[in-house]
């Protein structure tokens, strides 16, 4: 029920956020679809996930406000309207059809299958000695997954300071 | 108050000398305890990076990267990601990769057990929390570059 609640909520924050014409008004609609998603996690009982994903939302909200304030881009909407709204019409109904036959083989949500999922819940605690199992899961079980992600975002940062370095940078004059 | 200073108003520069202290404190338990307690090395070094977030929206970007420049945070992160690889590496002691090579693990509920997970999430705290902090003095240096020219 609450979940219901928290993912229309999220729906109508998203799409508040598209159609607003204010940058900054937008970012904070996002921003609040970010704020339910945390909640979301809450109410599954996921208490890791809520944590990141809480912080994580607040630091790209100060990122992407400071990134948007005082910016308002002008918000264009003519062009050929009709044709985007068929075609995005028409990418809805494909995905839906195919939607409907793949989510129909999904397991029932809160009913998993516990194959894999049952060794780690019965014999994590005793294999490993941490008593969140999620830490146990991504840190011992999971190892090569962890340094996969970390390597990722060690790979975005090393990108994102090449880009926008302030040596070696030259000057627009001299070119 | 002088003009010139950088930074905020006085009450968010005063709110921000309670509290930045605080939330460097429980990022740096979320970290400790993410073997016990729900967080863990990702939430705590973004909690991390959010203090001196913090202090550099309060008190102006020279504040805070006198405390961590760019370039040491950089190097910080690089540290993090390297002691991860190490702890990886070191599990061929025991046979594989990412093996939990300490043979007592510890009791249950107590801050040193678990083996190699709390020395992963300090590790992985490091890196996260100093590349966050990277990327957001770059935008800002970015930023105010831009300005001056």
């Amino acid at each position: 029920m609450e979940l219901n609640i928290l993912l229309l909520f999220m729906i109508f924050s998203a799409i508040v956020a598209v159609q607003l014409e204010d940058l900054l008004s937008s970012v904070i609609a996002v921003g609040a679809v970010g704020l339910g998603l945390s909640l979301a996690f809450l109410v599954l009982k996921a208490p890791d996930l809520a944590i990141t994903q809480l912080v994580v939302e607040i630091l790209c909200l100060i990122i992407l406000i400071r990134a948007t304030i005082k910016k308002d881009l002008p918000f264009s909407t003519s062009g050929r309207w009709v044709f985007n709204t068929m075609s995005t019409l028409a990418f809805i109904a494909v995905f839906l059809f195919f939607a409907y036959f793949a989510l129909r083989e999904l397991p029932r949500f809160g009913a998993p299958i516990m194959r894999v999922a049952q060794e780690y819940v019965t014999n994590g605690l005793k294999k490993t000695g941490a008593t969140n199992l999620v830490a146990a899961i991504i840190l011992d079980y999971r190892g090569y997954d962890t340094l996969g992600e970390a390597t990722i975002l060690f790979t975005a940062v090393i990108g994102v300071l090449a880009v926008i370095r302030k040596i070696g940078r030259i000057k627009n004059e001299r070119v | 108050m002088k003009e010139s200073e950088p930074g905020m108003t006085l009450i968010v520069k005063t709110i921000t000398r309670l509290t930045v202290g605080l939330i460097l404190l429980f990022g740096i338990y979320i970290v400790l305890h993410g073997h016990l307690t729900p967080g863990g090395g990702f939430a705590g070094g973004v909690i991390i990076a959010l203090s001196f977030v913090h202090l550099m929206l309060a008190f102006g970007r020279e504040l805070a990267l006198k405390k961590i420049s760019q370039a040491r945070a950089s190097i910080i992160e690089s540290l993090g990601a390297l002691m991860f690889l190490f702890i990886a590496v070191l599990g061929f002691s025991g046979g594989y990769f990412f093996f939990n090579f300490f043979v007592n693990k510890g009791r249950p509920f107590h801050l040193f057990s678990a083996g190699i997970i709390p020395l992963c999430n300090i590790a992985i705290s490091l890196k996260v929390g100093a590349g966050l902090f990277a990327i957001f003095a770059a935008l800002i240096l970015f930023r105010s570059n831009g300005k001056e020219e």
